[in-house]
């Protein structure tokens, strides 16, 4: 379980905890967080799950692969350091504390 | 405040429920689906789930809590069995439920094998739904003998998952090469050579003759004659629009429910998305089976429900998972007249479909990058010299500055 936080484009905080072995994109879509819409469920096939990940945790988390690093260059404006694709990210004790923030939207 | 009753509740009707409570609207909204599950996404039935790398719970579009706290009425496990037009209301057993504005979103069924040929034996299943998984699931044991009917993605899918658990799997499509219907030669070449490698026997040009079996599957007779001793078998042969409903309420339908751009169908207070719809796309009329735009078009329905009336502008898009493969689609490739290849790394290569100098689709296998370039390109309207696409030197995210 981690808790992580979620920051909507417009500034609003959701703080919620998510089970170890789902994704980052799984915990807000199962608690109604609006500003990922995930739309191929988490086949890292479509970069509508993208979030910038706060800087001081850019390093903790496990490296990206090819695939998540190519879609996320044509996500909405992307950050060369801080965007991840959330489906790619999966949750462990590890990620207690991870706050991420959304882009203004996905496409 | 309108009452909105939304029939189907799979990809587009969950789709459609979200973007109207997001948009604001405030009255009734009632959302129905005759599979006994929540909302949840298909794609992983062939792929993750049946695989068993993903649970159930990770399926569901939404968990249930959320449907109560949208104020949705989710009515699951209830089939919709006709529409009462000049009532405004739609039977359920043996209720009506009004609505001020209806909604369609019942997607589509799978073409069966016939009766006669004993398409009706225990053993022979379809991939819809997660009942259907649920109940081949079981089937999936190393060392049987699967034989998958019809080479489309959801075969090949299949295929995958059964080689990669150790099944003997065998898989047969009538027509010339399999992915014929969809996808260019080389994309055929690509995958046929993928699944013999993982060894699955692919047999192209051969039909189903009939099944052998007295209470359940046991063999199959091929069209050249020859029979095989099969475990089981997994039919991907096509969907068809389910229009039945629309059909007997008087609606007009036109390879699927008829929509015009906005979404609505032939009655003003009916809108319609997702698989069971045709609807205007480029001076024709196009149906289209995929996530991306159940959820597209769903959207703008919503949004025309409430009054903005924008046009829907598909922009196709699909994906499909084989052992290690990323297969990513973007555009239609109907009516192209030549292919361009661009071999990317040693794992990544991509088609280019052009017809004439318009470009029109692109399959890129592990290219993700080929893929949203394409996909940008043919969404801009814009077509790059097929001799650039060629090249292997040219950085592709120079093609989006022309
Ligand atoms: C195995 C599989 C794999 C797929 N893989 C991919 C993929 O990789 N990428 C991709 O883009 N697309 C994929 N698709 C296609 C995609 O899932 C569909 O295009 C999408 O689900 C269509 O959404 P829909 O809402 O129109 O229909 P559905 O999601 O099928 O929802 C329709 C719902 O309406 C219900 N219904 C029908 N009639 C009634 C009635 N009278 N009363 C009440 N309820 C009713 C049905 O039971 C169903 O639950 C796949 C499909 C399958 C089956
Ligand atoms: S959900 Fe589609 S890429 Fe993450």
């Amino acid at each position: 379980m981690a808790k992580i936080t979620y920051i909507e484009f417009g500034g609003v905080e959701h703080v919620v905890d998510v089970p170890n072995g789902q994704t980052v994109m799984e915990g807000a879509r199962d608690n109604g967080i609006p500003g990922i819409d995930a739309e191929c469920g988490g086949a890292c096939a479509c970069s509508t799950c993208h979030v910038y990940v706060d800087s001081a945790w850019v390093d903790k988390l496990p490296a990206k692969e090819g695939m998540e690093e190519d879609m996320l260059d044509f996500a909405f404006e992307p950050d060369p350091v801080r965007s991840r694709l959330t489906c790619q990210v999966k949750v462990s004790e590890l990620l207690d504390g991870l706050i991420v923030q959304m882009p203004e939207r996905q496409i | 405040m309108t009452d909105i009753v939304i029939i189907g509740a799979g990809q587009a009707g969950a789709s459609l429920a979200i973007k109207l409570r997001a948009l604001g609207h405030e009255g009734k909204l009632t959302l129905i689906g005759e599979e006994s599950s929540p909302p949840y996404q298909r794609p992983p039935l062939s792929k993750g789930f049946l695989l068993g790398e993903m649970e159930l719970d990770r399926l569901y579009l939404r968990p249930l809590s959320f449907w109560e706290e949208q104020g949705v009425t989710l009515q699951i496990g209830e089939q919709v069995s006709s529409i009462e037009r000049t009532a405004k209301t739609v039977r359920v057993g043996d209720k009506t439920i009004p609505y001020d504005q209806l909604a369609l979103t019942m997607g589509s069924q799978p073409r069966c094998l016939p009766e006669s040929i004993g398409g009706g034996l225990p053993g022979v299943y379809t991939v819809r739904t997660l009942a259907d998984v649920e109940t081949m699931k079981p089937e999936f044991h190393r060392g049987r003998h699967m034989l998958i009917v019809g080479g489309g993605y959801i075969g090949l899918e299949a295929a995958a998952v059964g080689a990669k658990l150790g099944l003997k799997v065998t898989l047969i499509e009538m027509a010339p090469r399999i992915l014929q219907r969809v996808a260019a030669s080389e994309t055929s070449d690509y995958f046929r050579k993928i699944h013999t490698d993982h060894g699955v026997q692919i047999i192209e040009n051969t039909g189903l003759a009939r099944l052998s079996g007295d209470t359940r599957v046991t063999g199959a007779v091929l069209s050249d004659g020859s029979e095989i001793d099969v475990d089981f078998i997994v039919v991907g042969v096509g969907i068809a629009p389910l229009t039945l409903l629309a059909e007997e309420a008087g609606l007009v339908i036109e390879n699927g429910i008829h929509t015009d751009e906005l979404g609505r169908t032939s009655d003003p207070n009916i809108w319609a998305a997702g698989d069971c719809t045709s609807f205007p796309h480029r001076g024709g009329r196009l149906r289209l089976e995929s996530v991306g735009h159940a959820i597209d078009q769903a959207e703008t329905v919503a949004q025309n429900m409430l009054g903005a009336m924008v046009p829907y502008c598909a922009k196709p898009w699909f994906w499909s998972d084989q052992y290690d493969v990323k297969l990513q689609i973007a555009g239609l490739n109907t009516g192209y007249d030549r292919v361009i290849t661009r071999k990317g790394d040693s794992e990544s290569i991509s088609f280019w479909y052009y017809k004439g100098d318009t470009l029109l689709a692109v399959d890129a296998m592990n290219d993700a990058r080929a893929y949203m370039i394409g996909k940008r390109l043919i969404e801009a309207d814009k077509s790059p010299d097929p001799a650039i696409i060629a090249e292997l030197g040219t950085d592709l995210r120079m093609l989006l500055k022309i």
